[in-house]
């Protein structure tokens, strides 16, 4: 059996004469007798190689491919070697929430210069510390918005589908309604948003890049809904922002996204980490931590958590979210990586993904996977499939691709900078033959 | 010291990516960004260092000890790490084929089994990422569980006034009012408030135990059974369940759903304020309630399942993952003896502390406490003018952190400590010492705790001040 209590035998019985106990079991007198643990069916403790043995036979137990052009929500990217090398560093792994500015300026100010770095990337005024994952994030930015006499949220249906899940099941307890407007072929029917718009509307959300990995026309979206008086929330790719414009130059009130493309692994769907960023206007609604800048009482710069007021443990049930523990560290993993690859690196990958991703599509158009939309896209896009997509994904898995996801009876391909031009020739050359 | 963007300069930094192999995509110019993110440029060694600096501005578990109450700020074994960072983890795209993901369903659905077993639960979803995001999900249980039966009118949720923050604002979230009930001096459940409170509008009671005073409520049982006798059902917020695990079950006790925070019992690192993981496990009858997808063991494999009447989804895929193959490889370790070993253990730490402590601090209550205990520096406060806050600062200067400051809001000045099972004797007897050390200093020169602490990278920071008039960027133009 493993255990990580340093005390011995001998230790423990010292103690327990100090507090006036002989045995262990009297620690526990005072829990009624019936409501005890008779017999704990747990395995039988182990050795740490034992358990690194069977907990590694686990991961052997997945498959590994070589070659990813799957995205929709999870997204494979170089992570610079620099990245894991900080976030492995056991101060910053094994510190609480920074309650103790004294003994956290490190945390507190990598967390500010987070805050910086996302309103950088998305054009907006301030941050949060971060949020659980990308819908999460949607979700509560759909809270924001809440007023006295709006409540309805539109949500167009190109939004990734778990986003829009998460987004039905948090307004559906709080009673707020929620208007989903059906895709056109791959992007947001801006005529039928616009008709949903009324002066009940509280906050509109589109995804651009959207799960199909159109552009939107975010122009026409801030325009009809201002008009209306609502608030635009609009989710986005952080990849993209090296490259795109941003939420904050199309005047969004709110940007939030999935920030796990800025050197977080796939890891099969978590720990993820939720981007929120939003107009100055609205950083008493802003949920979750959020380090500020101050002075100490020797005039020394210092960072704290700031605008508690808003929070869970000053305000409970009056406050603007539960949210306690965020996803601090993917934060950092974010930050580091974003410092590491730079302005430059950004746009690089930005680009790198986007060129890889066209010429895909272009390669697929030659022998019949006809792109759904003639739309602009990023790094994903949605095409036919002349066979049943089922077939050409196990064709593809045995020479250990992991093609395009199945969707609405196409495949949605995504690449970026990790799918090089051979990957994708090979890829087409399978996917040629099973044509054939 | 620095940020990141005073150490920048034009031009620096590595080649990370390799030249585009193929013709660059072109855009229409009205969808790029105008100017470039105002990232700083860096060289690698440069940014190493910045964050080596940072790290020695960081008060990690590995750098000393961590007695902050109601965190349980255990070790956290390296092989955790390890197993947590194997490529076969962390390769794995979420939306893979089950067939090819054999081995991440295998981990959540043995997770399930062993922390369902723990926690005295039959169902378990790993969805919710954090302790506040597993008592939001619980209440939804709860919610669709009245609804499922008609039932609309169970719209109260009853908190004792004890209770963590979360528990009223994830109650809010959930759509419930919340009925605030007073505790008794021991932060247990005044019964008769209790009898008073519940009706046929009562959803549900939200209850810590050991409760948040560091003491096992002895009237579990009738407290449970007051709830469900009034229709309502009864939640376990699982923020204490390091005092008790493998002696006494939430499910045993009464409750019918609970959440569990992965990052406090089970040995996870809280990595400076997350990811955490917080499952949530339930009674049979709400199994039908729990967010998509499950896990299932089938006779061809394992595969996803959605429940009957499921909520839907409270996150994307399938919660923090990587969390939770840290906290199964630590449960596995630590088996069927380890578990109930490692709480006696942080009972016993806690108690022995205590001890060293008591008759120069004043303590919350008088006997045994769980794995925790609350001091009251109210009348050091008021004789000698030295706060809690004041005996907190000046622990830093020790090298320690300090207890968790002004909780429990029903105990004034408030300091709760909690040492964890994996803190050995002597840094037990060291920190006793510590706190002694302070009480002679705050008899002989209370002035000086006031400018506490004297060692740090920085002293008392102005919060009011940041609060006020909110920097929460770098002014690039300043």
């Amino acid at each position: 059996m493993g255990s990580y209590i340093p005390a011995t035998r001998e230790e423990r019985q010292r103690m327990l004469e100090t507090i006036g106990l002989t045995s262990m079991d009297q620690l526990y007198d005072i829990v009624p007798e019936e409501a005890r643990v008779k017999n704990l069916d747990l395995p039988e403790g182990m050795s740490e190689l034992e358990v690194a043995q069977k907990v590694s036979a686990m991961a052997d137990g997945n498959r590994q491919f070589r070659s990813i052009f799957r995205g929709a929500g999870a997204y494979r990217h170089y992570i610079p070697s620099i990245v894991k090398t900080v976030t492995s560093k056991e101060e910053f792994l094994t510190a609480y929430t920074p309650y103790q500015a004294e003994i956290s300026q490190g945390v507190l100010q990598s967390i500010f210069e987070y805050q910086t770095q996302m309103c950088e990337l998305t054009g907006m005024d301030v941050s949060n510390a971060s949020v659980y994952d990308g819908a999460t994030a949607a979700a509560e930015a759909v809270f924001m918005c809440q007023e006295r006499k709006r409540a309805t949220a539109v949500i167009s249906g190109t939004v990734d589908p778990q986003t829009i899940a998460v987004i039905k099941t948090y307004c559906e307890s709080r009673d707020v309604p929620v208007v989903v407007i059906p895709a056109d072929n791959c992007s947001t029917d801006l005529e039928a948003l616009k008709a949903a718009l009324t002066k009940e509307t509280a906050a509109v959300l589109v995804q651009s890049p959207n799960y199909y990995g159109v552009i939107e026309d975010m122009d026409a979206v801030v325009a009809a809904t201002h008009e209306v008086g609502a608030k635009v929330i609009m989710s986005t790719n952080p990849i993209a922002m090296g490259l795109l414009k941003t939420p904050g130059e199309y005047g969004a009130d709110i940007c939030v996204a999935e920030g796990q493309p800025l050197g977080m692994p796939l890891g099969f769907g978590g720990p993820y980490l939720g981007i929120m960023t939003c107009k100055q206007a609205m950083i008493r609604k802003l949920p979750g931590r959020i380090v500020g800048q101050t002075t100490d009482h020797d005039g020394r710069r210092a960072f704290v958590l700031t605008l508690q007021a808003r929070e869970q443990h000053i305000r409970r049930e009056k406050a603007s979210s539960n949210i306690c523990s965020n996803e601090a560290l993917c934060a950092m993993t974010a930050s580091v990586y974003l410092a590491a690859v730079g302005p430059k690196g950004l746009r690089q990958a930005a680009e790198s993904s986007a060129a890889h991703a066209h010429y895909l599509a272009a390669e697929l158009e030659k022998i019949g996977f006809k792109l759904r939309a003639d739309k602009p896209f990023f790094h994903e896009f949605l095409t036919d499939c002349p066979v049943a997509p089922e077939k050409i994904c196990a064709a593809l898995e045995e020479r250990g691709i992991l093609g395009g996801l199945p969707v609405d009876g196409g495949i949605l391909w995504c690449c970026t900078e990790l799918n090089s031009r051979s990957d994708i020739d090979s890829l087409v050359a399978i996917l040629g033959e099973v044509c054939a | 010291m620095k940020l990141l963007f005073e150490r920048s300069c034009p031009g620096r930094g590595a080649d990370l990516l390799p030249p585009c192999d193929v013709p660059a995509a072109s855009f229409d110019a009205s969808l790029l960004r105008g100017a470039a993110p105002r990232l700083p440029e860096i060289s690698e060694i440069d940014l190493g260092r910045h964050y080596t600096e940072l790290a020695k501005q960081t008060h990690g578990v590995n750098d000393g000890f961590y007695p902050l109450g109601s965190c349980t700020m255990k070790y956290n074994p390296r092989v955790n790490e390890e197993m947590a960072a194997l490529p076969g983890f962390t390769q794995i795209h979420p939306l893979q084929p089950v067939e090819t993901a054999q081995g991440c369903l295998e981990a959540i659905y043995t997770a399930e089994k062993l922390l369902c077993e723990i926690t005295g639960m039959d169902g378990m979803t790993f969805q919710p990422a954090a302790g506040a995001h597993g008592e939001y999900t619980g209440l939804l249980l709860i919610r669709n569980y009245h609804l499922s039966r008609g039932d609309t009118a169970r719209t109260k949720i009853i908190v004792p006034d004890s209770a963590h923050g979360t528990n009223p604002a994830s109650a809010t979230m959930a759509g419930f009012k919340v009925v605030s009930i007073p505790s008794n001096p021991e932060g247990g459940v005044d019964l008769d408030a209790l009898r008073a409170a519940v009706g046929p509008d009562t959803a549900g009671l939200m209850l810590t135990n050991p409760n948040t005073v560091g003491l096992f409520d002895p009237n579990i049982l009738e407290i449970t059974k007051i709830v469900h006798d009034a229709g309502g059902l009864c939640y376990y917020d699982g923020a204490n369940l390091n005092a008790v695990m493998g002696h006494v079950r939430p499910g045993d006790m009464g409750f019918d759903c609970v959440h569990i925070n992965l990052h406090k019992t089970f040995s996870t690192p809280h990595g400076g304020g997350g990811p955490g993981s917080g499952p949530v496990g339930c009674k049979s009858f709400l199994e039908a309630f729990l967010p998509t997808p499950r896990v299932a063991k089938t006779e061809s494999g394992y595969a996803f399942s959605t429940p009957e009447a499921s909520m839907g989804r409270v996150r994307s895929f399938y919660g923090n993952f990587l969390v939770v193959i840290r906290a199964l490889t630590y449960v596995l370790t630590l088996g069927k003896e380890g578990i109930p070993e490692a709480s006696a253990g942080a009972v016993l730490n806690a108690n022995y502390l205590m001890k060293k402590l008591e008759g120069v601090y004043d303590m919350s209550c008088d006997g045994l406490c769980m794995h925790e205990f609350v001091m009251s520096l109210e009348r050091t406060a008021h004789d000698l003018g030295v706060t809690a806050m004041d005996v907190a600062k000046r622990l830093l200067d020790f090298g320690m952190h300090p207890p968790t400051m002004y909780f429990p809001l029903i105990v004034h000045e408030a300091l709760m400590v909690e040492p964890t099972e994996t803190e050995s004797p002597e840094t037990l007897d060291a920190a006793a010492e510590v706190f002694l050390k302070i009480m002679e200093e705050a008899k002989a020169d209370p002035e000086s705790l006031h400018n506490a602490p004297h060692d740090c990278a920085i002293s008392r920071p102005d919060e009011v001040t940041a609060a006020r008039s909110p920097i929460v960027r770098y002014d690039f133009d300043a």
